[in-house]
């Protein structure tokens, strides 16, 4: 029997995401796919599963889920107030939700997009070749209370592990590189951008990010004669008011306004993440520098169910202490459900 | 000297090839035949081509892949012809869609006519016997940017954005046409009503058009655009296609 996942209460922008659909950029429809990738690999090392499994991408705030079976869990991206019939769990890591529990996750305390993965992953039919939804397309939509959402079957074993955060939730340094219409930004221009001390702005969302800043706005030379053309995640665009536009995976998939460079794709979960108001600055880097930088980055995630370890728990505050499975089913550290990614 | 074709990195995503750096038709001639060439050669390191209106891009992951030599294969596969008078790919598709032009479904028409020269019936006339080419596909999923259509239609956007128009709806400006695939606030005129679905995404076929396809808009009467819309139920609001070889 397929177990399900019921959404007893939705917060207000939760979808199904995925890596996203490939392969229809011409049709005109861009990969979207989850906001943050390293919190989906991060959830598959501590489910000791494939990234390709979807998961619930949660923006801002959670909601109260359920199972009609025992299902394990984990928890990434953007830190959320989360507990199981009361009792307060940990973040960035798995857990157990027995058959009938509640899991109810709350807003976000740093950070702006959390997931839910699941054991087995969320198995709706998929569309294109992909799970996740892509609002701006109108495939699929925002899930709603009462929703009841099948999960495939879980091959892993264990939880009670976790990994450690990273910094990607605080904003800083974003590290670009140069793109088609960059030279079309005189060098007083990308000095002026690089000097500049951006704050995200609240209008932000999947298909692009909006930096704010004091001081005048950015232009580029013939920057309304540019013709339309392809954008890739990570462009960012200068809009007409001047203000730099970061375009996520759920972007057009063509554009009219200059770019002035690329964000590169390690640091892309640092702008979605960044909360409304956080401090970002752009940094120019080559394109051997940022080969290197994404090149270091991939092996980081192949590494990553490496990094595991065993959550510590004080048994005084464990109410149920015989129900927690305290020794077995330890994710392998040798089978790295990575490797056949490559 | 000449710049173009111009080769650029697309931040690490990929390589784009452009034609021009305004509309014309030899340089989307040239990046619609550039990218069929491209497809053809079947190179493994290419995941994915697209077209914009005078270029072609080609997904490459440039962190494992080596760029100068795809650069290389790049140029000598540019030196093989002149791209500009290529012959269009081969098994494309001429599309006839149903359209009304005009009444309260299309409410620019008079509007439009007059900034081509035109009165209403002459504009009809010459927009149902026009054969435009999908220059490339944006904005919305499948949705199609067409022409070009003849000179008189190099009419400008509008100042102010119309709230909405239908999916279906046929709009114009600078010599182009779209067919909006949801309805959408947009600047350009709304001059005719199709019935047709340019992105259709549970069916087997999700995108109807493709780059570089031929379409006519043969006018249609209210009451038989009517029957369409009750009896279609695939989306294609009528249309017939032919292979152009």
């Amino acid at each position: 029997m397929t177990t399900t996942l019921t959404i007893v209460q939705a917060g207000p922008a939760l979808t199904i995401q995925d890596r996203g659909r490939a392969g229809w950029l011409a049709q005109g429809l861009t990969k979207g796919g989850a906001a943050d990738l390293v919190a989906l690999y991060e959830g598959a090392a501590l489910l000791g599963q494939s990234p390709d499994l979807a998961a619930i991408e949660m923006t801002g705030t959670g909601g109260t889920f359920t199972a009609d079976a025992d299902i394990r869990i984990a928890l990434t991206g953007a830190s959320m107030a989360a507990n199981i019939d009361g009792e307060a769990i940990v973040w960035n890591a798995s857990h157990l939700l027995p058959a009938g529990a509640r899991l109810t996750i709350g807003g976000a305390t740093t950070g702006t997009y959390g997931y839910l993965h699941i054991g087995g992953g969320i198995t709706t039919e998929p569309l294109l070749g992909a799970r996740a939804s892509h609002l701006s397309a109108g495939l699929g939509a925002a899930l709603k209370s009462g929703e009841r959402l099948p999960v495939g079957a879980d091959k892993g074993r264990g939880t009670g592990m976790q990994l450690p955060r990273d910094t990607r939730f605080d904003g800083g340094v974003v590290r670009v590189v140069a793109s088609m219409q960059t030279d079309r930004f005189t060098a007083e221009e990308r000095d002026r951008f690089t000097a500049t001390q951006f704050a995200r702005d609240p209008r932000a969302n999947r298909m692009g990010v909006r930096m704010d800043h004091d001081g005048a706005g950015f232009h580029a030379e013939g920057g309304l004669t540019i013709l339309s053309e392809v954008i890739v995640p990570g462009d960012i665009q200068i809009t007409g008011d001047g203000a730099p536009f970061v375009l996520m995976g759920e972007s057009q998939t063509t554009g009219g306004y200059p770019r002035i460079g690329t964000v590169i794709p390690r640091d892309l979960p640092r702008v979605a993440q960044a909360p409304a108001g956080t401090k970002i600055t752009f940094e120019f880097v080559t394109l051997e520098q940022a080969i290197l930088l994404e090149t270091q980055h991939r092996r980081d995630i192949k590494a990553l169910p490496g990094q595991l370890t065993a959550l510590i728990r004080d048994p005084a505050t464990i109410k149920n202490l015989l129900s927690y499975q305290l020794v077995g089913g330890m994710t392998s550290a040798t089978d790295n459900p990575f490797e056949k990614d490559t | 000297m000449n710049q173009f074709p111009k080769i650029q990195t697309v931040g690490l995503n990929g390589i784009l090839i452009s034609f021009a750096d305004t509309m014309s038709e030899p340089a989307n001639r040239a990046a619609l035949s550039f990218r069929a060439a491209i497809d053809a050669a079947d190179w493994p390191e290419v995941s994915e081509t697209s077209t914009s209106l005078v270029s072609t891009f080609l997904q490459v992951d440039l962190v494992t892949q080596p760029l100068d030599a795809m650069l290389t294969r790049l140029h000598d596969l540019l030196d093989t012809q002149d791209w500009y008078t290529a012959p269009l790919p081969s098994g494309r598709t001429l599309w006839h869609i149903p359209t009304v032009y005009g009444t309260d479904l299309a409410p620019q028409l008079e509007e439009a006519a007059g900034l081509a020269g035109l009165d209403p019936d002459a504009a009809i006339s010459q927009l149902s016997q026009a054969r435009v080419r999908v220059l490339t596909i944006g904005f919305a999923p499948g949705q199609p940017y067409m022409g070009e259509l003849p000179e008189n239609w190099d009419i400008p956007r509008q100042q102010a954005l119309t709230k909405s128009v239908p999916a279906g709806a046929l709009i114009v400006a600078i010599r182009q046409l779209i067919i909006f695939t949801n309805a959408s606030p947009t600047g350009w005129r709304h001059i005719g009503q199709t019935a047709f679905k340019t992105f259709r995404p549970h069916s087997d076929s999700p995108f109807s058009l493709s780059p570089g396809d031929e379409l006519c808009f043969p006018s249609v009467s209210r009451s038989a655009f009517d029957t369409i819309v009750a009896t279609d139920t695939s989306g294609a609001g009528g249309a017939e296609t032919e292979v152009l070889s």
